[in-house]
């Protein structure tokens, strides 16, 4: 049981965490931020294994995880 | 379910204004975390500089100063004198701490002043919109070496942990980098220990991270990290340089 | 008290900072103010205060720039060449209203100039130095007694106002010995009161909760909307400073002066003496004496052109700058004489009454 979330606010949409992931679960969504970044989030949750990469890298600390 | 990882309390709610990519948000955040682990959040206090990083007297939660360009470890050093009760940082980059203000951080180094030293090494002026730092690499091109960099003409990148190091009394120096998860997860080990010492009054610690600029490299964030990886790690090998806290361990 | 010690006025200015309640110096050796860190060197351990010879005159502006942000009396001191290196600081200072102190014991310039006495430097303290809009209260002592006494006079300027304060001595001042009265070491109520001031805005030790601050020492303000409110603000802080701060001597300034001569810091006492010769031979002649250079005392001198005035003269130990000053406050209604003497030299009473002489 884990769960990433991005908080789209604060996204630029840079796509570290994405690259990050290792299992391969985070992508941009279709839909844009007030800054019009195409901001980053989670698609398959359920294979989210809390291992903190994507919060590790995020640069604007825009990711919450829990377990 | 339990949150494992969440914005530190030592960062304010405002969003950084770095570029997307920019790995100064990391190295921000590794500083807020220590501080918050090691309880230090009412006593600590920092100096921004000038560079992209200007604005870190707003991101961190506590009192902080804004110093004129390089002079970021005078300051330092005047803030530490006058309130000894409190635990100092500064926050520098390659144009403010290995330009400008070269004689500041020397001096400052080698008296010991009881504080820590953050250095964000990307081998380039961010904020200017892309010159040539101190730390640019062999040939590498920036607006003011457009050519690339002619170390015949104008010398090679300075190493900056190691002309500290042959100062006497550094306790603590070690470059890392922020180049992937695996290599942040070590520079939050040194960072820690960084302030852990700055807590104990042990004496002047420095940290420099390897760190990257997607936008005025021209390359994506993550293209930024890789080429990071292979050019700039060469010319700035990670390393523990100098631990007195740990004297006579390998490390 | 009463007691009059014999000192030189570097150690003078240093003792009456000391007993003003400084306990942070930071400076770098230059001649002719050398014995003033020395001074404190070794006398600020004694009162468990922060000496540091810092690596340079900007570093050490700097270092202040960081005490003054935690809200304590700080001090640094240079010579012109090294004031000069402090100027982007003192802007720094300025802008981020931090109260400082900062002497300026000024020698021959430009450039290396040389260790002699000289107040070429009245346009780098009074009219900028620094970029930007902003002022220091800059004070011009004419003797040990003064130089000691506006330690005081300026750090309590430099509380009330947040702002730094120039004190424009000379190599004479600074090197020559006079008996001075020094005032009582602040006690250590006193000393607690001070630790206790600015916590408003400075940097100090934090609480969680309502009690939590997050101030900035900083005069950036990217916004320009935002910069200009700010130096507004600033401009009517100096103001206010202006209305209330300005200090002069009027020396024989009466109804009949036939001239009247202007003159600050060392260059006055020789004026004073030129005088003194004069008037003894029947002439009526005055002396504005501005203590406050920033803000200046443009009025003293507009009132003191009464009907039988017939000029003023300037007498400055440099190519003319607070001349212009005078300009300013006479507007045109009577001449305006200058003589100065550069390199370091100082002219003596014969030569400035022959000049007083030469104009009448």
């Amino acid at each position: 049981m884990a769960k990433m979330t991005v908080n789209p606010n604060y996204c630029k949409g840079c796509g570290l965490c994405i690259a990050a992931c290792p299992k391969k679960i985070i992508k941009f969504s279709a839909k844009i931020n007030a800054k019009g970044y195409h901001y980053a989030e989670v698609e398959d949750q359920a294979s989210c294994i809390a291992c903190k990469m994507c919060y590790q890298t995020c640069p604007d600390v825009a990711i919450t995880i829990e377990k | 379910m339990q949150t494992i990882a969440k914005r530190p309390e030592s960062l304010t709610d405002l969003q950084f204004t770095y570029c997307p990519g920019c790995l100064h948000g990391v190295a921000h955040r590794l500083i807020a975390e220590a501080v918050d682990e090691l309880g230090l959040k009412n006593q600590m206090t920092g100096v921004a500089p000038v560079g992209c990083s200007v604005f870190a007297y707003k991101f961190f939660d506590f009192d902080m100063a804004q110093a004129a360009h390089g002079r970021a470890p005078a300051v330092a050093t005047g803030m530490k004198r006058a309130r000894p009760d409190m635990n100092v940082f500064t926050y520098q980059g390659d144009g403010d701490l290995a330009a400008i203000g070269t004689a500041e951080i020397v001096h400052a180094a080698n008296r010991g002043e009881h504080i820590s030293v953050f250095f964000v090494n990307n081998a380039i002026y961010g904020m200017t919109g892309g010159q040539m730092a101190p730390t640019t690499l062999k040939n590498m091109k920036t607006t003011t070496s457009p050519y690339g960099r002619d170390v015949d003409d104008i010398g090679s990148p300075i190493r900056v942990c190691e002309l500290l190091n042959t100062l006497d009394a550094p306790y603590y120096i070690e470059r890392v980098s922020l180049l992937s998860p695996a290599d942040i997860i070590k520079a939050k080990k040194a960072v820690l220990k960084a302030l852990t010492y700055n807590k104990e009054g042990r004496g002047f610690t420095f940290i420099e991270f390897v760190s990257t600029c997607p936008t005025n490299w021209g390359v994506d964030p993550v293209k930024a990290l890789v080429w990071a990886k292979e050019n700039m790690i060469p010319v700035f090998p990670i390393n523990n340089f100098r631990d007195k806290g740990n004297e006579g361990v390998a490390q | 008290m009463g007691e009059k010690i014999l000192m030189k006025g570097n150690e003078a200015v240093a003792e009456a900072a000391i007993r003003a309640g400084c306990r942070l110096y930071f400076a770098y050796p230059i001649t002719p103010q050398s014995e003033l860190i020395e001074y404190m060197a070794k006398m600020m351990p004694k009162v468990k205060g922060t000496f540091l010879q810092a690596e340079s005159e900007v570093a050490a502006a700097n270092m202040v720039y960081g005490a003054a942000g935690c809200g304590k009396r700080v001090m640094t001191s240079s010579s012109s060449p090294g004031v000069s290196l402090k100027m982007e600081a003192i802007s720094y200072i300025a802008g981020a209203n931090l109260p400082a102190v900062i002497v300026n014991v000024q020698r021959g310039g430009p450039g290396l100039g040389d260790i002699q006495p000289a107040q070429g430097d009245y346009f780098q303290a009074t009219k900028g130095g620094g970029h930007g809009d902003y002022h220091c209260i800059v004070l011009a002592p004419s003797s040990v007694q003064e130089f000691a006494d506006m330690a005081s006079d300026a750090f309590d300027l430099a509380d009330k106002y947040r702002n730094p304060v120039m004190i424009l001595a000379d190599g004479l001042l600074g090197q020559m010995m006079e008996p001075v009265e020094f005032k009582p070491y602040k006690t250590e109520e006193e000393m607690v009161e001070l630790s206790k001031q600015h916590f408003d805005w400075c940097i100090h030790q934090n609480e969680d909760g309502p009690g939590h601050h997050h101030n900035e020492i900083n005069s950036l303000e990217i916004d320009p909307n935002v910069l200009e409110k700010h130096v507004l603000e600033l401009d009517k802080k100096y103001k206010t400073i202006e209305a209330n701060e300005i200090k002069y001597e009027e020396y024989n300034i009466n109804e009949d002066n036939e001239v009247v001569c202007v003159a600050f810091g060392t260059a006055a006492r020789i004026v004073k003496s030129a005088i003194d010769d004069l008037n003894a031979q029947g002439k009526n002649i005055g002396l504005i004496r501005p203590i406050t250079v920033w803000p200046y005392p443009y009025d003293a001198i507009s009132k003191a052109l009464n009907k039988k005035v017939k000029c003023i003269n300037v007498f400055e130990l440099n190519l003319g700058q607070m001349v212009e000053d005078v300009r300013l406050a006479v507007n045109g209604k009577v001449p305006v004489h200058f003589m100065g003497k550069v390199g370091g030299l100082v002219f003596t009473p014969e030569e400035v009454a022959a000049d007083i002489m030469k104009n009448l």
